[in-house]
């Protein structure tokens, strides 16, 4: 007898994915829509998509959905738990959105330990505008708007988001990740999945960090992308857990 | 009878919130408005509403964003600077075409300016002041008393037609205490039921999504077209003003706000001298009047616009009289708030 072993989640829409080749987001979106499906919540959950590429999130999950003004989404999914607290909000941010304009909101919400999930995805550059120099950007690295490379004196560090998060007393769940294998891209669906249970939980704010790449405006291919992310972004970024404070959820 | 109660204008106007069903309430401190925060930290756990202090501005309108979205009454109050950090979340809320309401108590600008009271924000709400093509309703109340009643109408607009909705007021009017008649509570029961498009968990229904974005520029027009056959609805429906001793009238004076409650006293004293002066109050800045006061402003000899600004309101008053009467400006800044008594000895001089 056949039986379906791979399918499309309930929770993304008919839609087509206006993401790159090689780029992350389409894992990471399958991954937050299988979380949804396996936690039943696709009809009580909320998103908040941000400005970047990710733009066009909130019509490719089959949810309910908003767009935030660039790097505001935790302040708008305040506003809507806080409405609505027996509902599930998420954010699901990009790293010029969350760690340059959004630094306020996202640190102030994380604070609050305000009981809504973020989905952060760190690839290290701007996307959508044609890829500039992120805060999240490698010293050295080549972009748009740091065409001799980034250098610390001019352009400062790079930022740790979860590093810069870990001391915050509201986040019970706090983790970074990738996906450019297949045991991380499992890894990383625990990881997601737990941070909505925290939230399912009501304990508190819950942020996992995603690795990812951009092909097109690292100008490399799929494969030499995911060889640099590992090779560069995980020396500056290590995955890790920072906080857990949900425990054991089996 | 209702019982009247001395109370200041800040607490006035967020005790009228609570009444007209509002139970979400996110802002910031900023004088001269912050009495109305504070009232809301001890006000909405008493009624099971939401009160929280955001890290800004910008959050704190992000907020209203966010609650709007689930269709549920909810507010901000600010003042000046603070009301120019929220431009981009209120252009959002106008795009996204989600009811809410704002209160800017004015205070002196530009910059940091100071913090008495002011009416220099009228281009700021009556033209935009965020990006793109959008309007408020502007509600400019002339008393405390007259905050109080026109809270519901805020709200019940903003419900109605799926717009942000502001209460101009000024710091004057926030700070100043009088005797006010509070309504009853309002029973929300059928009357914000946004369950056609409000964001609140797509059970057993299509999902629901509510943007101010269409990457696609035949969509965002056909949007915005959408838009803008509202706020013709809304011109031809809720344009509101008041006026006194406008029928046997040579001149006419136009205020708005305290100014226009100043104005009054003017033309009392000017008809026991025998001047033959009436005034016109907008109450709506937007929708502005311009229809009414031109027809007002038929056979008169002149008018004068006086304003606690440079000059703002005085060029949709030209725009209204359509240059049929010579229009004539009086206005101090910074705080300063003009005196019946000067604003008469400014009639008397024009009159000549």
């Amino acid at each position: 007898m056949e039986k379906a072993t791979y399918k499309k989640p309930k929770s993304l829409a008919e839609k087509e994915f206006s993401y790159c080749p090689g780029c992350h987001h389409g894992i990471i979106h399958r991954l937050v829509a299988e979380v949804i499906d396996e936690l039943d919540i696709q009809g009580k959950t909320l998103m908040v998509a941000p400005v970047g590429c990710s733009v066009f999130a909130y019509e490719f999950f089959d949810i309910d959905g908003t767009v935030a003004p660039h790097g505001r989404a935790p302040a708008v999914a305040t506003g809507m738990k806080r409405a609505m607290p027996e509902k599930m909000v998420f954010t699901y941010q990009g790293d010029g959105d969350l760690a340059a304009i959004g630094t306020a909101e996202i640190i102030h919400a994380a604070n609050r330990g305000e009981k809504i999930t973020t989905i952060f995805v760190n690839n290290a550059i701007y996307g959508m505008t044609g890829g500039q120099m992120a805060p999240t950007t490698l010293l050295g690295m080549k972009t748009t708007t740091s065409p001799y490379g980034r250098k610390a004196e001019t352009e400062g560090f790079p930022i740790h988001v979860s590093e810069l998060l870990k001391e915050t007393a509201g986040i019970v769940y706090l983790e970074r990740v990738s996906v450019s294998s297949p045991q991380e891209v499992i890894k990383a669906k625990a990881a997601i999945k737990k941070a909505f249970i925290a939230q399912m939980k009501g304990l508190g704010f819950s942020l996992i960090e995603v690795l990812s790449t951009c092909p097109t405006n690292w100008g490399l291919d799929p494969i030499e992308s995911i060889k640099w992310l590992n090779e560069n972004m995980k020396k500056e970024y290590p995955k890790g857990v920072f906080i857990d404070k949900v425990g054991d959820i089996r | 009878m209702a019982e009247r109660i001395m109370v200041k204008g800040n607490e006035a106007m967020a005790e009228a919130a609570v009444r007209a069903g509002c139970r979400l309430y996110f802002g910031y401190p900023i004088t001269p408005q912050s009495e109305f925060t504070e009232y809301m930290a001890r006000r909405m756990p008493e009624v099971d509403g939401v009160f929280l202090q955001s890290e800004s501005e910008v959050a704190a309108v992000n907020m209203v964003y966010g609650a709007a979205c689930t269709g549920h009454r909810v507010m901000t109050s600010t003042s000046s600077p603070g009301f120019s950090l929220m431009q981009e979340g209120v252009s959002y809320i106008a795009g996204a075409k989600l009811p809410a309401v704002f209160v800017n108590v004015v205070r002196g600008g530009p910059g940091l300016g100071d913090i008495q009271p002011a009416q220099s924000d009228y281009f700021q709400s009556t033209k935009g002041g965020g990006h793109g093509d959008y309007h408020l309703i502007v509600l400019a109340p002339g008393s405390i008393q007259e905050a109080v009643d026109l809270m519901e109408t805020a709200f019940r607009l903003a419900d109605n037609y799926r717009i942000p909705v502001m209460m101009l007021a000024d710091g004057m009017l926030g700070q100043m205490m009088e005797p006010v008649v509070f309504p009853e509570f309002v029973k929300l029961e059928g009357i914000n039921d946004h369950s056609s498009w409000a964001l609140r968990g797509a059970d057993g229904r299509e999902p629901h999504k509510v943007t101010s974005f269409d990457i696609d520029p035949v969509k965002l027009e056909e949007m915005n077209t959408e838009t803008h056959k509202v706020y013709e609805e809304i011109r031809s429906k809720e344009i509101r003003f008041e006026t006194h001793d406008l029928e046997d009238a040579d001149y006419i004076l136009v205020g708005y706000g305290t100014m226009g409650r100043i104005l009054g006293s003017v033309v009392k004293t000017a008809r026991k001298q025998g001047i033959k002066v009436g005034l016109f109050r907008p109450i709506t800045l937007w929708p502005f009047p311009y229809d009414e006061l031109k027809r007002a402003a038929r056979g008169k000899k002149f008018c004068t616009v006086v304003e606690m600004s440079t000059g703002q309101m005085v060029e949709d008053v030209r725009l209204s009289v359509e240059g049929s009467l010579p229009v004539h400006f009086y206005g101090r800044t910074g705080g300063m708030v003009p005196t019946p008594d000067e604003v008469f000895k400014e009639l008397v001089r024009l009159i000549g």
